[in-house]
């Protein structure tokens, strides 16, 4: 394998890892947050033991979730050097921007939180989550940002050998990370919602804490299908500005190999990468795909065939991860759908109970093949149209990077191990009296 | 002008980083020396608790704004010490878990597995930073391109291992004070102690670290050219007999503002001796990276500053405050009582 190759992997092994423990500190936060407030407002001690239950398990995943992060920033300096010469007038001071902004502010108060319970008051301490729900979520915003540029870069200037910044209002309001920023946020929040539904439910299912739970499960229901549609919608919205600015994606999530008017939408589709065209085109929607990307049946949809082979993303990796993240969608909204109707039932129906168990980690995957395709279905580009992956490569020998991905590799599966087995063991074991 | 401010904010950003992270470093260091049992070691780990997350983000910042002001210094800088940064990151990986999980399970055998972790996971970064700052301050091989012709072995030379081991003592020392200002009981005098010991062997390692770079680095030239400069070593030298002046007066927090002063006044004599150099390069000074060639646009630049002067006042005062709301002394029964302690 080449430099690049390996670079990459090493890229998605970093990244990935990182968005496990992502989601659930963007979404936890907030449920946390509001918790606290209700506890607050009206003393109720249940509150307050919601709070420290499901902040123990917000702890556990919180700090990995923060040493993997510091990987990234390592990276594009590492691997990505000349990525990080030719855009860093840009690229580089979103990421400082996003320390200063809000990894101060995350960091200092989830100290505040974590061991402040006695330290400082009631409001403080409340004061203290809400801080720590906002800085994520702020980082989460200037990251995506930066990525946001990556895939469609705007408020630029072509000089000195690079591109520097030429307009930063433009780079802040760059609709293609703002419609980015609203996928990825609702959807970590819908996973934090998921998450105190499927814990709940396992509590359920055994009759143990049966009030407790019953009143996490009541809390997170409506919150969570809310956050599903809100996913739906912000996805919906974003297809839009794939469609526009980034024609050659859209044709790979779609499989869509020449051009044509008024595209259907095939419900069941097999792509045949090597013989550019479809196996299997059944059950279609007609102009179905062309309204979902420029609300107008008519509409012609850019095929693959249309771009030249060297600028096409890989189509079966972009394809399949975007469909199944679709079918995934659908489960969640039937999920959500059903734990709002069942919430206040004497008896939640078991199956329900075990299936949300089940469906734990199907919002983790989710969220994983959605950036699968925002990543993949970029190439080969790093930046847009504007600089390609393979240029973009540090000058380091292979064999380090070699190294270093084994070495991450065996790391983060270990510490991912560990992981899962602290939170199981804390959220089997139930709040404390 | 804004290249030049954007430096000396990036060399205060690193000594900023050294003074809070350094102290978390010494802790984890003096682990397995000083703490006797498992309610010492717990006052060690509680010692860092609140802070060690909050102090690692100014490396963060000093990576992101090396990034944002001066984009070629941060892609040859990261590339050229491959081996040690990740060597560095996969340490801070361990030494954040090491925290977070050393009492999550009630078992010796985990106690003791991340007490190791804790302990190797703070000293190795100490070395690491010593042995990078110490290749920065002379010079790493690097061509036009900004490409390294080097490798790990390379850096461990006499002046790097000398700045590793400095780094490890300064940290050490900062460490012990801190533990002396927040343990009760034996182990805070045991701290006391350390500091104590550990203040001559800073003394002879710095005097000994001035006369290396003497021989292996051009940091002095801009003394020469400039003397007002020798102020900074001045400082230096000043904080570090402040710390025992202090500790004579046995004023403890005053000694670890002094060690705070020494750390930025040995950060301040190094950066300040590279100026402009960023990297310099050991195999044709033309070839380095300096604050002019690798700066941003003047317009990035101009807009960080905007962020740097607005954010990070508000970033210490709300830092300070934490600090404040932690400031209490530790012992074991209060520790043992809190459920939310590590």
């Amino acid at each position: 394998m080449d430099v690049v190759m390996l670079s990459r992997l090493q890229f998605a092994v970093a990244v990935f890892f990182h968005f496990i423990f992502v989601p659930l500190t963007l979404g936890l936060s907030i449920l946390l947050a509001y918790m606290e407030t209700r506890y607050v407002m009206s003393g109720d001690e249940m509150w307050k033991r919601q709070v420290k239950f499901w902040g123990k398990l917000f702890l556990i995943n919180f700090t990995l979730g923060i040493v993997t992060g510091i990987t990234l920033e390592f990276q594009f300096g590492t691997n990505w050097s000349r990525y990080s010469q030719y855009v860093g007038d840009i690229f580089g001071s979103l990421l400082a921007i996003e320390a200063t902004v809000a990894f101060f502010l995350e960091s200092t108060f989830i100290a505040v939180w974590h061991f402040g319970w006695d330290r400082v008051g009631k409001k403080m301490h409340c004061f203290a989550i809400w801080m720590v729900a906002l800085a994520g979520n702020l980082s989460a915003l200037w990251i995506i940002l930066a990525n946001g540029w990556m895939q469609n870069p705007v408020g630029y200037v072509l000089r000195n050998g690079r591109a520097e910044l030429e307009d930063f209002l433009t780079v802040v309001q760059n609709p293609y990370a703002w419609g980015m920023y609203m996928h990825t946020v609702s959807s970590a929040w819908m996973l934090g919602g998921f998450f105190v539904l499927g814990v709940s439910a396992w509590h359920l299912l055994r009759g143990s804490h049966t009030d407790f739970f019953r009143r996490s499960f009541r809390m997170a229901a409506p919150f969570t299908l809310a956050m599903v549609l809100a996913v739906a919608a912000a996805g919906h919205h974003q297809g839009a500005n794939v469609a526009t600015l980034q024609p050659a994606k859209l044709a790979a999530m779609e499989a869509q190999w020449e051009t044509e008017k008024s595209a259907p939408f095939h419900l069941l589709l097999l792509p045949d990468v090597e013989n550019e065209s479809n196996s299997v085109q059944a059950l279609s929607l007609p102009g179905m795909m062309s309204w979902v990307a420029y609300g107008d049946t008519q509409a012609e949809i850019r095929g693959l065939k249309d771009f030249p082979s060297e600028d096409r993303p890989p189509v079966a990796a972009t394809f399949w991860s975007f469909r199944l993240m679709l079918l995934l969608g659908g489960i969640f909204m039937l999920l959500a759908l059903l734990a709002v109707v069942q919430r206040s039932s004497a008896r939640i129906c078991p199956c329900l109970l075990k299936a949300l168990v089940w469906a734990l980690p199907l919002p983790y995957i989710a969220i994983a093949l959605g950036w699968a395709v925002a990543e993949i279905g970029r190439q080969p580009w790093i930046v847009y149209n504007l600089m390609r992956t393979s240029d973009a490569v540090s000058p380091v020998p292979g064999s380090s990077v070699l190294v270093s991905l084994i070495a991450f590799i065996a790391v983060y599966s270990a510490l991912g191990l560990l992981d899962i087995m602290l939170l199981r063991t804390y959220a089997r074991k139930g709040p404390e009296a | 002008m804004l290249e030049v401010t954007w430096f000396v904010l990036w060399g205060l950003l690193w000594a900023v980083y050294f003074i809070l992270d350094g102290f978390d470093m010494g802790l984890g260091t003096l682990l397995p020396f000083i703490a006797r049992n498992d309610e010492e070691r717990r006052i060690v780990y509680n010692a860092a608790g609140p802070f060690w997350d909050g102090n690692e983000v100014w490396l963060i910042t000093a990576g992101g704004v090396t990034f944002a002001a001066f984009p070629k210094a941060y892609a040859v800088m990261f590339s050229a010490l491959y081996a040690p940064l990740l060597m560095l990151l996969f340490a801070l990986i361990f030494r954040a878990v090491s925290y977070e999980f050393r009492n999550k399970v009630d078992n010796p055998t985990w106690t003791a597995v991340w007490d190791g972790v804790n302990f190797l996971s703070n000293l190795v970064p100490a070395l690491l930073l010593g042995v990078a700052f110490a290749n920065l301050f002379m010079g790493i091989p690097i061509d036009a391109e900004g490409i390294y012709h080097g490798n790990l072995l390379k850096l461990l030379n006499v002046y790097g291992l000398a700045g590793g081991l400095f780094f490890v003592a300064i940290f050490a020392m900062h460490g012990a004070l801190w533990l002396s200002f927040k343990a009760e009981g034996e182990i805070q005098s045991r701290a006391l102690g350390t500091a104590l010991v550990l203040w001559p062997i800073v003394l002879v390692l710095l005097l000994l670290f001035l006369i290396l770079t003497a021989v292996y680095t051009n940091l002095f030239a801009n003394y020469v050219r400039m003397p007002a400069l020798w102020l900074v070593p001045a400082l230096a030298v000043s904080g570090l007999f402040g710390v025992r002046a202090m500790l004579n007066a046995g004023k403890v927090l005053l000694a670890w503002c002094c060690s705070g002063v020494f750390i930025l006044g040995v950060t301040f004599f190094g950066v300040l001796g590279m100026f402009p150099g960023m990297l310099i390069s050991s195999m044709n000074p033309e070839w380095s990276v300096t604050a002019f060639n690798a700066a941003s646009s003047p317009l990035t630049l101009k807009i960080m500053l905007g962020v740097a002067l607005v954010m990070v006042p508000v970033v210490l005062v709300y830092q300070f405050w934490a600090y404040r709301t932690f400031s209490h002394t530790l012992n074991a029964d209060d520790i043992a009582r809190d459920h939310h302690a590590y």
